[in-house]
């Protein structure tokens, strides 16, 4: 087996561990995707939003949402290899860092993913927005990539510390900035399409992800080995 | 085998022959001249340089915060150095380096935040305002709170060295990135900006000067706490031998 | 007994295999190991290890090992707690890098070709490296993936069914009992048909068949030209189960000697000297 179908069938063979270990754990999504509703719901106490106002600030508390319920679940996948056992387990075979870190973030954007599918519609719902029109799904993708890039790599840092549920969030968010702005740029202009001077939001999003997912991958190896 | 810890690797000995128990040459040189810089330069502020005609004196704070907010970028970018140092040659040396750079950074660019800050409520009437430099200071300051709680938890390791530098060389490639999209964003929403005009020749020249010698006062700083951190490596070191025996 | 076919094995030379012999365990003089590699690749070792250190929190654990495991060799590893062992074996097993020295498996240096060697290696350690909430063929079936073993399936079922699980393959291995999960672990270590076995105290927690069976298990390696290392507090399994005997003190190999040449009481004296 050459070693490029090597690594990519590790890389499937991590991932669908991980999606059987968490179908059977049960925890994870329920809790994401609860935690992602009802952040959407105090945003429409918080903002009290009435139709004039609904464009500026809907794509805001979209994002926030689909953020701090993905902060959920960004740990999640190491967590459970550390908790069950140690990431030995995995170390301990043959398998090239980085298709462990490709694996983890494929199930990082799955678990996020799934909680976003079923929040978009309730949310379009929930707020009456018009919301799956043009390039909505390219830039939830993309922007959660984005989380995830740089969630996944530094999950694993912060899971060697005592004060990983504070050190996490601590790490990403001023490091997503870029992505949070442009997402809810972006997001925003598809309600209420942006002039001939709307800076190219989704094209930022996929250089940021260019970018991070390159130098991610390549320094994972330096966080994990002992 | 968990991975929480805080185990030491107890490096090998630099190569270099021990330092001549002596004169610091480069602590006196760079103190000297920064001390010297200092006094120049508080001349040149407060005597020297004229009197903005429409904010006064208060104006004079942009001579201090300006220095300490560039030395604070650099300085991350020193981290981020020695970070890519210590990947590639695990020289803990690098990451004494990357250290220093860091206590120090994260000084100047909080009191770069404070001290613009209490520039823009004279000048402007408010504390803060989210134009892309004053946003992208911010982040960049959080990047160093991280960075040192992140080399705080870890400790001193191995890990906490790669973790650091994995840290510095992502937020210093991100840091151009989050300014340019909280500009593309201010556009459509301008705001109040720190715009600095054409400016006469001596404030241009007071401002070359302090930032010089907040360079060098900056240099000294990375000299001291560079030996800090060798001194707190060694006795590591030491406590080791004395407690465990001697390693061969 | 259980012991006889590895304790006989001591005392002659192992020329029933059709293998040429690439071990010796009678040998009392390096000239006559030598003579007994045939060829070339048998002149390799295992293992090599020179000048080994780590620390832990501070505290070295590895003072500077030096240590060579030939192909088809048992070697038993002894000594106090702390002494380095389990450090040790998880340095072979690449889990851990040393701070100094080098080691070497089959010519590969564990820690520039680190993927290379883990391929080699077969790992049975105090924790099972196993998913509690896969079954017992799932957690196979991944390991085989991550190996890349060929005809992974079969391999699996071949090994649950050596390991006397097959009636509970599809029952998920956190409902195992302590000696289930480490037949299991056994499973999951020979799966990619490893060169080097390491053990980390493979006989706490066993019952009488367990032990048969890890003696099985083990000869069927060795016959293979497998290596072994292991790790035991017992004394009285060493001699039976191994062909050389090394003891570990204060991070350091304070004995080694061919199991042939010591007897029980030698051994016992040494050990006791050497962990205090």
């Amino acid at each position: 087996m050459s070693t490029a179908r090597t690594f990519l069938t590790q890389i499937a063979a991590i991932l669908a561990k991980d999606i059987r270990s968490e179908l059977r754990s049960k925890q994870t999504w329920i809790s994401m995707g609860m935690f992602a509703l009802l952040v959407l719901v105090i945003f429409n106490f918080a903002f009290d939003l009435r139709v004039d106002n609904k464009a500026a600030v809907v794509p805001g508390a979209l994002w926030v949402a689909f953020i701090f319920a993905s902060r959920r679940g960004l740990g999640r996948t190491i967590a459970a290899e550390q908790d069950g056992g140690s990431l030995d387990r995995l170390l301990l075979c043959p398998v090239d860092r980085k298709a462990i870190y490709l694996a983890k973030l494929l199930g990082n954007l799955l678990f996020i993913g799934v909680v976003e599918i079923v929040a978009l519609p309730i949310f379009a719902a929930l707020f009456d927005v018009p919301l799956f029109v043009g390039q909505l799904i390219p830039i939830v993708l993309l922007g959660t990539l984005g989380v995830a890039t740089i969630g996944t790599l530094f999950s694993v840092m912060a899971a060697a510390t005592r004060a990983r549920e504070l050190l996490l969030p601590l790490l990403v968010f001023p490091l997503i900035v870029p992505i949070v702005i442009a997402a809810v740029r972006a997001t925003g202009s598809l309600l209420v399409p942006g002039g001939a001077n709307e800076p190219p939001w989704l094209g930022l999003i996929i250089a940021f992800d260019i970018i991070f997912l390159s130098l991610a991958t390549l320094l994972f190896q330096y966080v994990i080995e002992e | 085998m968990a991975l929480a810890k805080r185990e030491t690797r107890i490096e090998p000995q630099s190569t270099k022959a021990p330092p001549r128990a002596g004169v610091p040459v480069a602590s006196l040189i760079l103190g000297g001249l920064s001390f010297i810089g200092m006094m120049i330069s508080i001349w040149m502020i407060f005597l020297y340089a004229p009197t903005e005609a429409v904010q006064g004196d208060v104006q004079r704070i942009f001579y201090f915060h300006v220095p300490m907010a560039w030395i604070g970028m650099l300085a991350f970018g020193i981290v981020a150095v020695g970070g890519i140092g210590y990947l590639i040659k695990k020289d803990e040396r690098w990451d004494w380096v990357a250290r220093a750079a860091a206590e120090s950074g994260a000084v100047f660019i909080t009191l770069a935040i404070i001290l613009g800050s209490i520039w823009g409520k004279q000048t402007w009437g408010t504390w803060w305002t989210w134009d892309p430099k004053l946003t992208a200071v911010l982040v960049l300051w959080f990047m160093y709170i991280a960075y040192l709680m992140l080399r705080s938890y870890m400790g001193r390791s191995t890990s906490s060295a790669y973790a650091g530098a994995v840290l510095a060389i992502v937020g210093v490639i991100d840091v151009p990135i989050i300014y340019m999209s909280v500009q593309w964003w201010r556009t459509l929403h301008p705001g109040p900006e720190v715009a600095n005009g054409d400016l006469p020749a001596s404030v241009v020249l007071t401002l070359m000067v302090a930032l010089v010698t907040f360079t060098l006062f900056y240099s000294f700083l990375m000299v001291q706490l560079y030996n800090l951190q060798k001194l707190q490596a060694q006795a590591q070191r030491l406590r080791a031998h004395v407690e465990y025996g001697l390693e061969d | 007994m259980t012991f006889d076919r590895v304790g006989t094995s001591l005392n002659r030379s192992s020329d029933s295999s059709p293998v040429p012999p690439t071990s010796n365990y009678n040998q009392s003089s390096p000239a006559q190991s030598d003579a007994a590699f045939s060829d070339a690749s048998d002149k390799i070792h295992m293992v090599e290890i020179r000048t080994l250190k780590k620390s832990y929190a501070l505290k070295p654990v590895l003072r500077g090992i030096n240590l060579d495991v030939r192909q088809g060799e048992r070697v038993a590893l002894l000594g106090a707690n702390g002494a380095g062992k389990t450090t040790l074996l998880r340095i072979l097993a690449c889990l851990t890098r040393p701070d100094r020295g080098t080691v070497f498996i089959l010519g590969l240096d564990s820690v520039q070709q680190a993927q290379q060697v883990r391929a080699l290696i077969g790992f049975v350690a105090h924790q099972p490296y196993l998913y509690p909430e896969l079954t017992a063929l799932e957690n196979l079936l991944f390991f085989a993936r991550m190996y890349a073993v060929k005809q992974g399936r079969e391999r699996a079922v071949t090994l649950l069914q050596r390991v006397g699980l097959e009636r509970r393959m599809h029952e998920r291995v956190g409902t195992f009992s302590r000696g289930q999960v480490q037949r299991l672990a056994w499973a999951r270590a020979l799966l990619h048909s490893p060169r080097l076995l390491l053990l980390d105290e493979p006989d706490t927690g066993l019952d009488q068949q367990g032990h048969e069976l890890v003696n099985a298990l083990l000869t069927e390696h060795v016959e293979q030209s497998g290596s072994v290392l292991f790790t035991t507090h017992q004394l009285e399994r060493v001699l039976p189960l191994a062909g050389r005997v090394v003891i570990l003190g204060a991070g350091r190999v304070v004995f080694t000697g061919e199991t042939a040449n010591v007897d029980l009481d030698a051994l016992q004296r040494t050990y006791q000297r050497a962990t205090v």
